[in-house]
């Protein structure tokens, strides 16, 4: 595969070699967070795009065609809409609270989001507790989520806000031991190197049984992480009306929805790493001819393609299935999923220990 | 129609007698009337559920300042609601009734507005810019003197913690108001706000001639515009004797039906949206349109279509009527298949509806919840069947009983009765006789003096059309019987101790139309 860290190197090389290597660092680290930000929000922009076009194919309509070719520029302008919409204050509301809660829901995300590896030789944050980090970073945009239905003081907002921590705080654990089901196949935490051990087959066919039982877990729960699809709970239109972002208006409210999308991103984006394999391509031991033909497909094409694919996955269940009650909700996760978890971790560990792994 | 007057005195009495011995455990209507110097007091419409016996009795009081009647709210549970809205026209004092409040109107409305003496002047009630008082956390109960008196802080305590469903909410369907008081996720307590949208259609019509009266019908409950219409003509065409054609029966029958499947559709898409499942909302309302279309083409609306007039219809039906119905029927079958396969059968779906809010046989009757939701309770109230009116009683068709009375079945229902409709349909479309479409009738249309009832099986209940006429060209007093009144008196007693997510989920499956209860 071709790795991006050369091209990665030469600019840092060449920007030593202009100025001290301080000033270079911190040149570096600017651009790198502007390089972030602007993915991010672009794929946001994708990402609601689609779950347009996908909701609407899904619902015999066209969905928005008006605006550009095919609607393609309908985003843009709902994006400017937000952008330039007031930012109502609330007389009895939280200040502080009211206005830093879409912030930490939008810092934890972009944390999250800096972690994958988009490519050979392209990750930002890539260090040896790599999955650990993004569980840790990931986790605190529920107190975002809190606060903004504590300090909004609406009755409405923090029934939302309860159910979102309730759900939120239980379905972590189904995603961490998902996780963990796969870094007992890995042996290693750091994701550079998860994707790199999946350079013969991908985890998911390795692991066989318990990957696939895992992977199938991480879905669930990813999807009720990010407050989708079934587990729309928390901001139940028809029961809540918004739920914990009532009475954000705006760019606060902008920071909920775009940190949603981005979440669902995340989710797939880790997916796709841990268990499809990340830019790896698709590669069957024994058939030469055919990996080396894979080869020559980029790796951000085999990244993005599998987390689309995996998006695309959520975006079905979600436009398909109503919607649970908290207490399903929690019984799903509690008396099912974790169990589950638990057991399905013993027997990837197993299967490690007896070698019974592809 | 027979109306046996009793004194005030014996009332009690003798309603309990006909509630024990005669078996009458259904109280289709409850009508507030002025019958002028011979006193203010309601008319009661009885049935016995098993052998479909009907009585009629009234009881007046002829003190008109505060006319007081005993309840019997505890006899019926659907009093509570028909006694304070006869309450809130007539000022009529139900003795005994534990929460006298008025029901549509402001509590801060002077006067009573459908009493014969009734100031109309802008002065006492003008249009009030500011909100009613906030001071509603009351109930009313009477002094041993006769006089109301209002019992702050009695219906939620201050420190409850009471959310407001409504009046705009996307789960209310319309401008309702609900006040839960939760306690986490649970209801504890609900009050029931009605009148959002109340617009005095029975008092407008006092004014109207009967052929003007039509007009409104249509926009009580808008998706049974046609069965709403149809049960005022036939009350009218009854009173004056007219005989309509056998081809209006046939035109009028099919409408009611085709009426009664774009309802389900709409019931089934709405609860669909209700549970979050929005792509089989769209599915209902993409196939709803085919409905729509073909109404469009008969009748030139929609929505409100004012189709049935006195002595037929309005216009003929067209030429290529017959074969787009046949075409809808055969397309609908498919479609409730793909319903079920992407909805119904759906294991989130049978666990939000399953067992949730369970409606009993004999709550239903007393609650008088009529329609999909007192069939799904065991209940066979279907007036198609009980009083067979139009061409209901040439053709076959099952009444669709469930036994569970819980959400799901209330869903089954419609489901079973939207392929019983296309059943009735494809018996009839192929034999419209030929014939006048509509019959003349004088060109001005008065009523005998009399009282007047007809009943038709609305999309969701039993909608009932009361005339007392004077002989005029307009009614003395109309009283149409709402069928989403008794559904939402319901909902306190369903949704207590459920979760906030079943409020929508009962809702939805009780299918009220706010219009229609407010009227």
């Amino acid at each position: 595969m071709y790795d991006f860290s050369i091209i990665t190197t030469a600019i840092d090389q060449f920007l030593r070699s202009l100025m001290p290597s301080a000033l270079a660092t911190f040149l570096e680290c600017v651009l790198i967070a502007v390089c972030v930000l602007v993915a991010y929000v672009l794929l946001a922009i994708v990402m609601i795009f689609m779950e347009r076009k996908v909701c609407a194919a899904f619902q015999c309509r066209l969905g928005p065609m008006r605006v550009g070719f095919w609607g393609l520029l309908q985003v843009f302008a709902d994006v400017f809409k937000m952008i330039i919409k007031e930012i109502i204050d609330f007389k009895r509301t939280d200040n502080l609270l009211y206005n830093l809660a879409p912030f930490l829901v939008v810092l934890s995300s972009v944390l999250t989001f800096s972690c994958l590896p988009f490519a050979n030789g392209i990750e930002v944050l890539d260090f040896n507790v790599g999955l650990f980090f993004i569980m840790a970073t990931s986790s605190f945009g529920v107190l975002g989520i809190m606060l903004a239905g504590w300090s909004s003081n609406n009755k409405f907002s923090m029934i939302g806000a309860m159910r979102s921590g309730a759900q939120m705080v239980s379905y972590e654990l189904s995603i961490g031991l998902s996780m963990l089901t796969l870094v007992a196949l890995s042996g290693t935490l750091q994701l550079s190197e998860i994707v790199a051990r999946q350079a013969d087959m991908w985890f998911i066919f390795k692991g066989h049984l318990p990957a696939l039982t895992a992977f199938i877990i991480y879905l669930i729960a990813g999807n009720a992480e990010t407050n989708r699809g079934p587990f729309d709970l928390p901001e139940a239109e028809s029961e809540l009306t918004a739920g914990y972002h009532t009475e954000y208006s705006g760019m606060g409210f902008g920071f909920f929805y775009v940190a949603e999308f981005m979440n669902l991103f995340i989710v797939s984006g880790i997916a796709a790493t841990i268990f499809l394999g990340g830019w790896m391509p698709l590669h069957v031991p024994g058939l030469d001819a055919f990996n080396a033909t894979m080869d020559y497909i980029p790796g951000p094409v085999w990244f993005f393609g599998k987390t689309f694919f995996v998006i695309w996955l959520l975006m079905w269940i979600k436009w398909t299935f109503p919607r649970l009650r908290i207490d399903q909700v929690i019984t799903l996760e509690w008396k099912y999923l974790m169990p589950i978890g638990l057991v399905n971790l013993l027997i990837m560990t197993l299967c490690v220990v007896m070698g019974w792994t592809f | 129609m027979n109306i046996t007057f009793i004194q005030p005195e014996k009332f009690r009495e003798q309603m309990e007698y006909l509630r024990r011995e005669r078996g009458m455990d259904f109280l289709r209507e409850l009508v507030g009337m002025d019958w002028g110097e011979e006193g203010i007091g309601a008319v009661y419409m009885l049935e016995n559920s098993e052998t479909k016996e009907n009585v009629q009795v009234a009881t007046r009081s002829t003190n008109r300042e505060a006319p007081a009647i005993p309840t019997v709210s505890d006899i019926w549970k659907i009093a509570e609601m028909y006694e304070r809205e006869a309450f809130d026209f007539f000022g009529i004092i139900f003795t005994g009734h534990p929460d006298l409040r008025r029901l549509f109107l402001r509590n801060d409305w002077v006067g009573y507005p459908l009493r014969k003496d009734y100031d109309e002047s802008e002065e006492l009630n003008p249009v009030r810019m500011f909100s009613e008082n906030v001071e509603n956390d009351c109930t009313h109960t009477l002094a041993p003197d006769g006089t109301l008196q209002r019992n702050p802080d009695t219906l939620f305590d201050n420190n409850e913690y009471i959310i407001n469903i409504g009046p705009q909410h996307p789960a209310t369907h319309g401008v309702l108001r609900f006040r839960l008081s939760l306690e986490g996720e649970v209801i504890k307590k609900t009050d029931v706000h009605c009148g959002y949208i109340h617009r005095g259609v029975e008092k407008i019509s006092e004014r109207l001639t009967y052929p003007q009266i039509l007009a409104l019908t249509d926009r009580l409950d808008y998706l049974s515009a046609h069965q709403n219409r149809h049960a005022l003509c036939m009350c009218i065409e009854n009173a004056m004797d007219v005989e309509v054609t056998e081809r209006t029966q046939y035109i009028r029958t099919i409408m009611d039906e085709l009426q009664r499947i774009d309802s389900h559709l709409l019931f089934i898409s709405c609860a669909a949206m209700d549970l979050g499942a929005l792509t089989t909302f769209i599915y209902g309302f993409r196939d709803r349109e085919k409905i729509l279309d073909i109404f469009e083409e008969v009748t030139g609306g929609r929505l409100i279509q004012n189709y049935n007039v006195i002595g037929g219809v309005q216009a003929d039906i067209t030429a290529t009527f017959a074969e787009k119905v046949k075409a809808f029927c055969k397309y609908i079958p498919k479609k409730i298949k793909e319903y079920n396969d992407v909805f119904t059968n759906n294991i989130i779906t049978r666990k939000r509806m399953v067992g949730v809010g369970v409606l009993g046989r004999d709550e239903a009757i007393s609650f008088g919840c009529t329609g999909g939701t007192g069939r799904a309770s065991g209940w066979a109230c279907d007036v198609r069947k009980r009083h067979p009116y139009a061409l209901y009683d040439k053709v076959d068709f099952k009444e669709v009983i469930y036994q569970n009375g819980d959400s799901f079945s209330r869903y089954l229902v419609r489901i079973d009765e939207i392929m019983e409709s296309v059943r009735i349909i494809e018996q009839l479309i192929d034999n419209i006789p030929e014939g006048d479409y509509k019959v003349k009738t004088k060109p001005v249309i008065r009523i005998p003096e009399g009282s007047y009832h007809a009943t038709v099986e609305g999309s969701r209940g039993e909608f009932g059309v009361f005339i007392e006429s004077r002989g005029e060209k307009s009614p003395y007093r109309i009283k149409f019987r709402p069928m989403g009144l008794p559904l939402v008196a319901c909902m306190g007693t369903l949704l207590n101790g459920n979760k906030i997510a079943d409020l929508m989920t009962i809702g939805a499956t009780l299918d009220y139309v706010i219009p229609d209860i407010d009227r």
